[in-house]
């Protein structure tokens, strides 16, 4: 165990994918814990690997015991140690509460999707633990073809949806692919630590420069950066509500992470910026993506439609700490991936709620009589909408003081004003909602007519009629998010301090 | 630039198909020719590799009594056949996701056109 644990996770969840549609064959309620064993073992292992690596530095294990360059080697150091842990954590709470709303979302086709997921996080660890540039594409595709599966299995529409992404996520995917590709006839390695101690010497060869800009669009593409955005509101408003509140957290962040590996740890920002401006172009354009997707958040009623825009903003906070290349921005990047996954998985938990008991997640259909009926799905959203904002002390407000220090120590001032500002608008349109659900008088006939608010009231329990199942995920992830906040200092300075990238 | 053009016509000829692919995933409006568009995309990237494994006066790389293993330089690096054989693996599950994904669509709207499809996303 504790040589081979960094290959452990994605290999668990594999044969988790692969025996739990066997398991089910002749029961199929099997699958539902079967799945949960699997998550919160993927959980221990990945805190055990944050613990190892913070105790003792990078772990790697090489397959088949082929040493690299030759072989296949994963590796876990501070970053991607951590970035595992928050997929899995995140995952976990989220197929838990899965297990109150798929009956009724997806009838019938539970089994094959409890082992969608655990493919499609399979392909996350992959990617997240793998040090080898083409093992990474593999598990890139194994990751987006889950994807694909768990938003097409959806309503009607997902299928459009879920073809259209399919169509961005190969150019993307293949753009990639081409990119290793210049890399590897230049360096003829594709270990990514080979690759960084060859880069020096090949310096300025326009085939490096060609394979970093198509790798750096086909994860621009993945990741939904400003331009490339095109698939995800659709995608997210039209899946299911546990794969939205599964992907929004964590597929477009895994992007983000590849990014920040091959910008950082095999490029490293020196050469980066030496051959183009590509930071700077990832920086303008995630700019431009925050104030978008703020903005057409801002004009949505469809709530995970507008959750949907706010994702793109989000990721323009992180594409933005990339794109400063600076110490803070990293910071602030890495934080606003844990923050990120923990704000929009509460947030798409809370839709999910709604959609369970109202029938819809219309903004223009809340009013009060929810912060009766869902107390404890309301007072997530709350936390969770201020964090989105970036009040303290939630977690978003620390992420975003990193990349406002980050813009300031780079003297960018435009990138501090783009931030200030798209904190207003979250205000506005998350307001928007909390106003409704707080402040609105429900209409007479809506509380007459449900009977759900009259068995709530008879029973005069605060708890309302929230099942424990739907409840409990929400209120744990949300609420986090206060601890998040509280100890940010201490997941800086131990965890993302620990490992900066060359030439920072 | 005779040499720039013709000496590495076979460059060219993959360049040709990632633009027909990428012309025919973006422009058709048929959600199937575009799945041929997506193929040809893939299958150009193959070549691509494939291509840049290619080495004159080199054999297949297959231990061979008569070159002997002394001289590496003799053979063709296999490393980029071993990738394209798990690329091309990952572009039929590929291509078998967008083939169910098409007759779910089918089955939904009884129509592959892309501008109806939009026009039914619209309307809620």
């Amino acid at each position: 165990m504790p040589l081979n644990s960094p290959a452990l996770v994605p290999l668990l969840l594999l044969a988790a994918a692969i025996v739990i549609p066997v398991l089910a064959i002749r029961k199929t309620t099997v699958a539902y814990p079967a799945m949960m064993v699997a998550s919160f073992g993927a959980v221990v292992v990945s805190s055990y690997n944050v613990f190892r690596v913070w105790r003792n530095g990078p772990l790697a294990y090489h397959f088949g015991g082929w040493f690299p360059p030759v072989g296949i080697e994963y590796v876990l150091d501070p970053l991607s140690a951590f970035v595992a842990l928050v997929v899995n954590v995140i995952a976990f709470f989220v197929l838990w509460h899965s297990g109150g709303i798929q009956e009724r979302e997806i009838p019938g086709k539970s089994v094959p999707y409890h082992a969608l997921t655990l493919l499609f996080l399979c392909g996350a660890n992959g990617i997240i633990a793998t040090g080898d540039l083409f093992n990474l594409y593999v598990f890139l595709e194994i990751f987006s073809l889950a994807a694909y599966g768990l938003i097409g299995i959806g309503e009607k529409k997902a299928a459009v949806a879920s073809f259209r992404y399919l169509i961005m996520g190969v150019v993307g995917g293949s753009f990639y692919l081409l990119g290793i590709g210049f890399l590897y006839i230049v360096t003829g390695s594709l270990n990514m630590a080979d690759v960084r101690n060859i880069l020096p010497h090949v310096q300025g060869n326009p085939a490096v420069v060609a394979g970093l800009s198509l790798i750096v669009i086909g994860m621009g593409i993945k990741m939904a950066v400003f331009p490339l955005h095109g698939w995800l509101p659709d995608a997210y408003t039209h899946a299911p509500s546990t794969s939205s509140a599964l992907i929004a957290p964590i597929g477009t962040k895994i992007a983000a992470y590849v990014l920040i590996r091959i910008l950082f740890f095999v490029f490293g920002v020196e050469s980066v910026s030496r051959s183009l401006p590509i930071t700077d172009v990832i920086a303008w354009l995630s700019a431009i993506g925050i104030l978008y997707g703020s903005v057409m958040a801002m004009a949505q009623d469809e709530m995970k439609r507008m959750l949907a825009y706010s994702s793109v903003a989000q990721i323009g906070y992180i594409g933005l700490g990339i794109g400063l290349a600076n110490p803070l921005g990293y910071i602030g990047a890495v934080l606003h991936i844990l923050n990120h996954a923990f704000m929009k998985g509460a947030l798409f938990l809370v839709a999910a709620n709604l959609r369970r008991n109202t029938g819809r997640s219309d903004i223009s259909g809340l009013d009060a009589s929810l912060r009766k009926k869902l107390p404890w799905s309301m007072a997530a959203f709350t936390v969770a909408a201020l964090s989105m904002i970036g009040l303290p002390p939630t977690a978003g407000f620390f992420s975003k003081w990193y990349l406002a220090l980050g813009a300031i120590d780079r003297g960018n001032w435009v990138f501090l004003a783009v931030i200030l500002v798209s904190s207003l608008l979250n205000a506005v349109y998350f307001f928007r909602i909390l106003e409704r659900a707080y402040l609105l008088p429900p209409t007479r006939q809506k509380t007459g007519e449900d009977p759900h608010a009259e068995a709530g009231k008879g029973r005069g329990s605060l708890v309302g009629e929230e099942e424990n199942t739907l409840m409990i995920p929400v209120v744990v992830v949300s609420f986090s998010l206060l601890l998040i906040g509280l100890w940010n200092a201490t997941i800086v300075r131990e965890i993302i301090q620990r490992i900066l990238p060359l030439g920072m | 630039m005779t040499d720039f053009l013709f000496g590495h016509y076979i460059y060219w000829a993959i360049i040709a198909l990632l633009m027909i692919g990428l012309y025919g995933m973006i422009f058709k409006n048929n959600l199937v020719k575009k799945l041929v568009g997506m193929t040809i995309f893939q299958v150009s990237i193959i070549m691509f590799y494939v291509a840049s494994a290619v080495k004159g006066s080199a054999t297949v790389p297959v231990m061979d009594p008569v070159t002997g293993v002394a001289d590496a330089a003799k053979y063709i690096s296999p490393l980029q056949h071993c990738l394209m054989l798990t690329a091309i693996v990952v572009g039929v599950a590929t291509s078998g996701v967008a083939f169910s994904l098409a007759i779910l669509i089918h089955r939904h709207y009884k129509t592959l056109d892309e501008k109806i499809l939009m026009e039914h996303m619209k309307s809620s």
